[in-house]
């Protein structure tokens, strides 16, 4: 019996909390590398399509995003709009976009960027044709149709 | 003998116990801020803008694999209707043209020196046409049963030659081979004017 009453009296020793900086400093940075900045508010609904053969953009810093569907604005009506950057845009301000795009990176990166096209399913092909020729015409010619990855194989 | 006293005297700790909660803020930022999600999607090549006085090159009917989608999303193989579903066995049957029968593409032969000097590739070329009212959902779905067929030929080859899938190759060159042996063949028909 009195072993028990003895363990009880015994002090636990306090724990070091010295070494918890450094565990959330290695967290941090773990977070600082993986972390991408949120681009653009989206103002176009995309909700894009699935597919099963999809594959992993690479490099997220040299994709450059094209983005296509309804304004999320119901006001603004259900036509489907183009949206560069941070705004909604036509056509014709593509081949700005995408010179924008190549000088603000580095010379020996530019023949490496994709440009994801970020399409709603109910979008109609005529705008995606129309967005694709554009890319042609001024030689951006990597792209990716943005899709998801299938949930499970039929 | 005061200098060595001055020397003596103990500098007080800077208290670090602040520290976590500073980079506890920095941590609480980062994760706010952080998105996980991999953007996935199918990757294509646009071809280089065709100078309009150009002719276009014949190429021979049996070499060809019309696709078409039309505005009511109803996909036509050389002018029969077909569901999608079936479209990757199709394209894998006119890719690979595994009887040599006359009605489905010729064959080149091409050196590839990972795959033991000749390689048959395949002439075929997958035509796509769609409509400008063609949903994007089922132009997806083209793409991706197309792909399908391309990835699983890719694999079929990749695992007789070197005895594992298409993905699992490390080394560029056979990956290359593989590419070159089987290519993506699938060209976009110039969009039409209305």
């Amino acid at each position: 019996m009195s072993k028990f009453i003895k363990s009880e009296k015994k002090e636990v020793p306090q724990m070091s909390t010295s070494s918890m900086p450094d565990i959330v400093f290695m967290l941090i940075f773990f977070f600082m590398i993986t972390t991408t900045m949120r681009q653009a508010d989206p103002l176009v609904r995309t909700n894009v399509p699935e597919a099963s053969q999809v594959e992993k953009l690479e490099r997220k810093s040299l994709v450059s995003y094209i983005y296509i569907g309804p304004p999320s604005n119901k006001k603004l009506g259900n036509e489907s709009r183009i949206q560069l950057n941070d705004s909604f845009k036509t056509l014709d301000d593509i081949p700005d976009f995408i010179m924008m795009e190549r000088e603000s990176r580095d010379e020996v990166d530019r023949k490496l960027i994709t440009t994801s096209i970020k399409a709603d399913q109910t979008v109609r092909m005529g705008i995606v044709t129309d967005v694709k020729q554009q890319l042609r015409e001024v030689g951006a010619f990597k792209i990716s149709y943005s899709a998801r990855k299938t949930a499970h194989d039929e | 003998m005061q200098i060595k006293r001055k020397a003596k005297k103990k500098v007080p700790p800077i208290n670090a116990s602040s520290m976590a909660d500073i980079s506890f803020l920095l941590l609480a930022f980062f994760l706010m801020t952080t998105t996980m999600d991999v953007d996935t999607g199918i990757a294509r090549r646009l071809p280089p803008p065709v100078p309009p006085q150009e002719d276009i090159p014949d190429i021979k009917e049996r070499n060809i694999l019309a696709v078409s989608i039309n505005k009511n999303d109803w996909v036509m193989v050389n002018n029969k209707p077909m569901d999608v579903r079936m479209l990757k066995e199709e394209a894998k049957n006119f890719l690979s043209n595994p009887f040599n029968s006359p009605d489905l593409p010729e064959k080149r032969m091409d050196t590839i020196p990972a795959l033991g000097g000749l390689y048959e590739v395949s002439k075929g070329v997958i035509s796509l046409k769609n409509d400008r009212g063609t949903s994007y959902d089922m132009y997806i779905r083209v793409q991706d049963e197309l792909t399908k067929a391309v990835n699983e030929l890719r694999d079929e080859l990749s695992k007789k030659e070197f005895g594992v899938p298409f993905t699992s190759l490390k080394e560029d060159a056979k990956i290359e081979a593989v590419k070159k042996a089987i290519p993506i063949a699938i060209s976009e028909a110039e969009p039409e004017e209305y």
